[in-house]
């Protein structure tokens, strides 16, 4: 039963990524431009939701749909979940950051990271595009498995809740830095940023956890071993605990505040390490990178 | 004196132990064990790539030899890696259990007594004062499942006791996980075995190619049953052009106690008292060696293992019993052979569509009777005369199935007979395994539970003056407390305004 592979399939898809780069590069503009003309405002103006704001939430939400469609076509293309190498690793975490974003908005007002999130998912996007991009290809035996599914969309999860928890680090360390004090005073207070990134590192936290125990099981299906202390699994498990000592952290006295936000941060620096660096120069059994 | 003198002697182990079962502690050697785990993933590791560790110890022989005194290839077993898990989960029980025993007493025990001073809670409201105000503080407070008490003049009202009892549960999960890790790896076992399509092998210890055991393993815990290896497919990519020759599957089926059935990649074949799993797969060529006298001194298929994605294949043929002289036989086979230009051969698809096969031929005394293990998959040619070899006397036999082909110096022939698979099998069988995951999710649930419930503390008071007064205080990171305050007390003021 051979999967019919679709590479013209998949340049349109790859057609649609790069149309929702440039949705997003817009929106960052548009967000960016905010920013600049915020500085010059008194509080009460600021207040409002500014059109060049709404109309930056509108090219996001376009960009999202266009880079849906685009992750759902790769997967079309391919035959099976788009999340099997890196170039499909980077378009699902993009396509998963900007929905958290946006889901998240309606609940906490977190506004103020746009560009941040925009940046980053513009960052992520281009570097799938121009470096990681392979043909679509089948999987090897060892990856037909519904854990793949699974184990990795609730790692790309985890990611994105990290990612938005990582940029309120940024913008906590910068804040209390005093650097950019007149852009740092649109921001919130020092205490609701820390409590913002909490939250979102939480979420996140609990679905590594899940992550990490879905691929044990999955290493004892096809490798006949729940853990080995593969290199990826070396890595799932350094991030776990690095996220683990940020929790005790932030529960700790004196620890919390600046420490547990660079502490936060490291962490996140873990994860792209992981993904970039271990993916491609480390040996391991997870040589799925697909370059 | 003597009390002085004791009350030193304590100090010390005393304040060790503080120090030790402190939060502070147990976040540095939470990221202590973070960096510690850092050189394995750098470092090839015995227990993943030996080969690896091997190659290294070729490369850098002087720096491996002292990287090795530091356990550098056996970090996560090492003294230094041990250390800090065992330091971090002492620290974890001595953490726990007085914790325990206090959320204990808490969970029996009234919430506490209201503060004198409720204007320096984080939320603080004032309201009228109104007569049954705070019995009905009390009704709404309950009904909303707070564990209540009422005071002189106030209510005072706390919710949330499963966020520490969520947080408890999950750390003694976390020494369920360790202990249930210790236990299984010691019960553990994992062989590894080679089997030829038509081989069967019965499960003991001399059919395994290679065992290794965990420290508490009995030999007895070995099942006796038998596999048979009745068939091996791979089936390749034929369709998409720029994917072609990527194996899509493998299906090893065999029969084991009178049943039939296929191990394949993720799927592991449940065999009494352990898995078996489908690990590798190659060519194993059916070959027949005639010495120099006629007699036939070799027949059957060997192992041939693979050497790239094409299955390019290598294999050793060791003829100890030819005469007159012993034979020794490096063989390449090329499932779809291609000739480079430079006259070598070449496998361009992973499947035998053009088969062919070369052997360098050397003969000689291959050493087999020293009493030393030798390795078959290597022949060592030092104190061999080549035969034929690309820059031997001769050229390389060449060989397709059905072939009989002469050696030179009228050391026999070769036949080559025809092909069959073979598959790796490994037989593993890890009794922690179900108990890791069990206590793995009761971590990962218990962690949830705590990390998403708010604990909450209300009070209600009558001043003096018959003014109300209501305050809030939340043991953790809690957005909602306000808005919680307010819903509460719109509903006691629905309450009292009603009667
Ligand atoms: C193997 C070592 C440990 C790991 C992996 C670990 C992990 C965690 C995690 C993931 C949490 C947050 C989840 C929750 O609140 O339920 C947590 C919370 C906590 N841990 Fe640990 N822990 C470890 C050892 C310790 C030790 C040794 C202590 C005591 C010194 C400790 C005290 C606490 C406390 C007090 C909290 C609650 C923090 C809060 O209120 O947010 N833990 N730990």
């Amino acid at each position: 039963m051979t999967i019919v592979l679709n590479e013209p399939l998949s340049q349109v898809s790859l057609l649609f990524v790069s149309a929702a780069m440039a949705f997003i590069a817009l929106a960052l503009v548009l967000f960016s431009l905010q920013l600049s003309k915020l500085l010059g405002q008194t509080p009460e103006e600021r207040a409002k939701l500014s059109n060049i704001e709404k109309i930056g939430f509108i090219v996001t939400a376009v960009g999202t749909v266009v880079l849906g469609i685009g992750v759902v076509l790769r997967g079309v293309a391919a035959g099976r979940v788009p999340w099997a190498n890196m170039y499909e690793f980077s378009i699902s975490s993009a396509l998963l950051i900007l929905l958290v974003y946006l889901t998240s908005l309606k609940i906490k007002d977190v506004r103020f990271i746009a560009t941040f999130v925009t940046g980053f998912v513009l960052v992520t996007l281009f570097a799938a595009v121009s470096l990681f991009y392979v043909e679509v290809k089948t999987l090897m035996p060892a990856l037909q498995s519904y854990w793949l599914v699974i184990h990795v969309v609730v790692a790309i999860l985890a990611t994105s809740f990290f990612a938005i928890a990582a940029g309120l680090h940024i913008a906590y360390l910068v804040k209390s830095s005093n650097f950019a004090k007149r852009l740092m005073e649109l921001f919130p207070a020092l205490e609701q940023l820390e409590r913002l990134a909490y939250r979102f590192n939480v979420v996140g936290f609990v679905l590594w956890s899940f992550t990490l125990i879905a691929g044990a099981i999955w290493a004892e299906r096809a490798w006949h071993r729940y853990w080995g202390w593969d290199t990826k699994e070396v890595w799932t498990f350094i991030i776990w605990t690095l996220y683990a000592g940020y929790l005790h952290a932030m529960a700790t006295r004196g620890w919390n505040g600046k420490r547990a936000a660079w502490l936060g941060l490291v962490a996140f620096l873990a994860i792209i390490f992981n993904f970039t660096i271990v993916n491609q120069f480390f040996k391991g059994l997870h040589v799925y990178s697909g370059l | 004196m003597a009390s002085n003198l004791f009350s030193r002697l304590i100090f010390w182990p005393r304040w060790f132990w503080r120090q030790l079962t402190s939060m502070r502690t147990a976040l540095f050697l939470l990221l202590l064990l973070a960096i510690a785990a850092v050189p394995g993933s750098v470092y090839p590791q015995r227990s993943a790539d030996p080969n690896g560790v091997r190659i290294f110890f070729d490369n850098n022989p002087d720096i491996a030899e002292v990287m090795d005194d530091f356990q550098l290839f056996d970090v996560y077993t090492s003294v230094w890696f041990s250390s800090i898990y065992i330091l971090l989960f002492v620290s974890l029980v001595g953490c726990v259990f007085p914790r325990t025993k206090v959320h204990f007493e808490a969970l029996r025990t009234q919430p506490v007594q209201t503060p004198q001073n409720l204007k320096r809670m984080p939320v603080f409201q004032k309201a009228q004062g109104q007569a049954g105000y705070l019995e009905a503080a009390l009704e709404v407070l309950k009904s909303k499942h707070y564990k209540v008490a009422m005071h002189q003049d106030s209510v005072s009202a706390e919710k949330g006791y499963i966020k520490e009892t969520g947080n408890l549960v999950f750390h003694f999960s976390l020494i369920g996980v360790l202990i249930a890790v210790g236990v299984g790896g010691g019960l553990s076992f994992s062989g590894q075995r080679v089997l030829v399509v038509g081989d069967s092998f019965v499960n003991n210890l001399a059919s395994y190619d290679s065992f290794s055991p965990g420290p508490f393993f009995d030999e007895a815990q070995l099942e006796p049953f038998s596999v048979r290896l009745d068939d091996f497919q791979v089936l390749y990519d034929l369709q998409n052009p720029n994917n072609l020759g990527q194996p899509i599957d493998f299906i090893a089926s065999v029969t084991s106690e009178g049943k039939s059935s296929e191990v394949r990649v993720n799927y592991p074949l449940e065999a009494p008292g352990a898995s078996i799993y489908l690990t590798g797969n190659g060519f194993a060529p059916v070959i027949t060696v005639f010495d120099g006298e006629g007699n036939v001194a070799f027949s059957g298929p060997s192992v041939f293992l693979p050497q790239d994605s094409n299955m390019t294949s290598l294999g050793v043929i060791k003829v100890p019993d030819a005469l007159p002289k012993q034979v020794g036989i490096i063989a390449f086979f090329y499932p779809t052979a291609e000739q480079l230009e430079s006259g070598a051969y070449t496998s361009i698809y992973p499947d035998p569509i053009d088969p062919l096969m070369t052997m360098n031929v050397y003969s000689g005394d291959l050493g087999l009777d020293e009493g030393v293990p030798k390795n078959v998959f290597a022949l060592d040619t030092e104190n061999l005369e080549v035969v034929a070899s690309r820059d031997g006397p001769n050229d390389p036999i060449q060989l397709r199935i059905g072939e009989t082909v002469e050696l030179p110096n009228q050391l026999g022939k070769v036949r080559f007979d025809g092909l069959l698979r073979f598959a790796s099998l490994d037989v593993a069988y890890n009794p922690g395994g179900i108990w890791v995951l069990l206590f793995a999710l009761l971590a990962l649930f218990s962690m949830g539970l705590s990390l998403m419930t708010p604990r909450r503390r209300i009070w209600v008071r009558r001043n003096k003056d018959g003014t109300i007064e209501l305050a809030a205080l939340a043991r953790s990171d809690d957005p909602r407390l306000e808005e919680v305050l307010v819903e509460i007390r719109t509903v006691i003021e629905s309450k009292v305004g009603s009667k």
